[in-house]
């Protein structure tokens, strides 16, 4: 490292020196600060804009007509939950057992292309996973289904169930892994029976956090789980999301539907942030645990 | 000693029951390649299913300012390319220096209390869904901050094609600052573990010759720091690039070709949200997906230039 040592010689320009150092972190400071204001700002503002629109109704009837009083977003949550769903089914499987290939694999080389793999699914834009599933689900079928929607958001899941999985996975002490292997069992037991629960809450928290990334996703439930007024059920069929609804709402030009469209938010802000913050006390608690054994 | 019970020639669900690590590690492994296989099926998937598009119009495609539907039945791609390109642009010019600001003062400035609820704050700022940003933006920022902006900076600076008016709400300065805030979270947070990852010695040494506390960072932790934080700001990048429901809220959705940011213009995200459901014919939906697919291409180029450089940092502090 050059280091221009005769700048940091004592000498008259020592006070100016300190002052722009002064100057320098107070802008930090004010960067920090300006980072948050949107947050504050965003999270006030839709929870000022829902309340009144807001109510247990609300989560329980179907959407009305622009103009009929009432109505809410229960077709949007059991879609969502479906499409989620099906997510979970297609990532959590795929990506434990992925993740576990990559904590115990002995082949670096394969090891290193399937993170990049990871990290390359993850760069994909969610427009662009949605066209995928579009091609391969809803283009040969001839319809679109909360199956294709659900898949699309099962890949979306995918590198963030595995990152966090493989993660935790390695900080199971090996000779826990060891110990298991020495009195006989084999090596898919050891992971069933050992490694699993050693881990299991590090991956619950990965999963709360895909899942939170995944049910904020509406581009590419434009074209796969595409929307749907009434309550549907059926995979075969397409059915209203959260974010969809936020916005098709929100781009309508009913004064109504713009109103659901801040509390629908507010409903999928709560899930989405609730599970992030709930994830990461699960993960502060458990170091908080270990860090008094000393890891 | 060996067990008896090894010995008797098990059944073949037995044998699988103590020895299935041959069966189950191949089940581990395709699930490992099925990653590697999505990949290659992503492209694949796009590159088949814009072949009329391809055939159609070449690599003009990408030159072409010409959308036309409806009558000439032409598609090019050029308006959503720049569209994409000055909004991610904006908004780095945006959120490079606060992220980086952020970063610096979560490593190296915040008490030890302060840190993890602020990184946590950081953090949930990124978990906001997209369409939320969307909402808030179209309804709070475009009046109370954009628009007033728009026309000072019309007034101000107007002679500019850049800043030519009229002014709209929705407009590509809308789309980018937008942009900025939702990838400010992303840059902050990878630089701020960048920035932790800068051995102390490195700190230590600046500070012990004289350097101020500001020096030492800007001069020495960053520097080091480099290539890890240019990473974080391509990550930052990536994620604007592929941006799409908050931008296609805010942006005006208009083949508008002028310079102006104060226009409402397009990105290739947004037309393919806007325009995929009403795509009537083969050669139009050929032509979105291969928007997607130059999409697509970007990402790939783009997390493989911030890897490469996330890992150099990596490397390089593990080598002392």
């Amino acid at each position: 490292m050059a280091m221009p040592a005769a700048t940091f010689a004592a000498g008259g320009r020592l006070v100016r020196r300190k002052t722009t150092s002064l100057v320098m972190l107070a802008l930090t400071v004010i960067a920090t600060v300006v980072a948050i204001i949107p947050l504050v700002w965003i999270i006030s503002y839709v929870v000022v804009q829902a309340l009144p629109a807001l109510s247990l109704t609300f989560l329980t009837q179907l959407p009305t007509p622009v103009g009929v009083p009432g109505g809410g977003i229960a077709n949007a949550l059991v879609g969502s939950a479906i499409t989620v769903g099906i997510g979970i089914l297609i990532a959590g499987p795929i990506g434990l057992l992925a993740a576990l290939f990559l904590a115990l694999s002995r082949s670096q080389r394969l090891a290193t292309a399937i993170r990049f793999g990871t990290d390359v699914v993850a760069g994909v834009p969610s427009i662009v996973m949605g066209i995928f599933v579009y091609s391969i689900i809803v283009l040969p079928q001839g319809h679109f289904s909360a199956l294709s929607g659900g898949v699309v958001l099962g890949f979306i899941m995918l590198p963030i169930v595995i990152r966090t999985a493989e993660e935790i996975l390695r900080l199971v002490p090996s000779s826990l892994r060891e110990g298991s292997l020495a009195i006989g069992a084999a090596e898919w037991r050891t992971a069933l029976a050992v490694l699993l629960p050693a881990a299991i809450n590090g991956i619950v928290t990965g999963i709360m956090l895909a899942i939170a990334r995944a049910a904020g996703e509406a581009a590419p439930m434009l074209f796969t789980a595409f929307g749907n007024p009434f309550m549907s059920t059926d995979v075969n069929g397409p059915v209203a999301t959260l974010p969809h609804t936020v916005f098709v709402y929100a781009i309508s030009p009913y004064e109504d539907w713009r109103a659901k469209a801040w509390a629908t938010a507010l409903v999928l802000m709560a899930v989405v942030l609730g599970l992030n913050v709930l994830a990461r006390l699960i993960t502060w608690a458990r170091s908080r645990q270990t860090g008094t054994a000393g890891s | 000693m060996i067990r008896t019970e090894l010995l008797r020639r098990p059944g073949r669900l037995g044998h699988i029951w103590r020895h299935g690590d041959g069966p189950s590690g191949l089940l581990a492994a395709a699930a490992g390649l099925s990653v590697l296989a999505l990949v290659a099926g992503i492209g694949w998937a796009l590159w088949a299913d814009s072949a009329l598009s391809r055939q159609a119009f070449g690599l003009s495609f990408l030159t072409s300012t010409e959308w036309d539907p409806a009558i000439d039945q032409a598609f090019g791609a050029l308006p959503f390319i720049q569209g994409t390109l000055v909004t991610s642009a904006l908004a780095l010019i945006i959120a490079v220096p606060i992220g980086i600001g952020v970063a610096i003062f979560l490593s190296e400035l915040a008490p030890p209390w302060l840190r993890a609820p602020l990184g946590m704050l950081v953090e949930l700022l990124a978990a906001i869904p997209s369409v939320v940003y969307g909402l808030w933006g179209l309804f709070v920022f475009i009046p109370v901050i954009v628009k007033p902006l728009g026309v000072a900076l019309d007034q101000s600076l107007g002679f500019l094609p850049l800043f030519a008016g009229p002014i709209y709400g929705p407009s590509r300065l809308a789309a980018g600052l937008l942009l900025a805030i939702m990838i400010l979270p992303t840059i902050a947070a990878v630089g701020r573990d960048v920035i932790t990852a800068v051995p102390r010695a490195q700190r230590e040494g600046a500070l012990a010759v004289g350097a101020t506390h500001w020096e030492t960072i800007a001069q020495v932790v960053l520097p080091y720091a480099r290539s890890g934080l240019l990473g974080a700001v391509v990550l930052g990048l990536a994620r604007a690039l592929g941006e799409t429901i908050a931008v296609t809220m805010v942006i005006g959705n208009n083949l508008d070709l002028s310079a102006s940011l104060l226009h409402p213009g397009y990105t290739m995200a947004s037309i393919i949200a806007n325009e995929f459901t009403e795509a009537t014919f083969d050669l139009y939906l050929n032509a979105l997906i291969e928007i997607g697919l130059v999409l697509f291409v970007l990402s790939l180029i783009i997390n493989f230039v911030a890897r490469l450089l996330i890992w150099r940092v990596s490397r390089q502090v593990a080598a002392g």
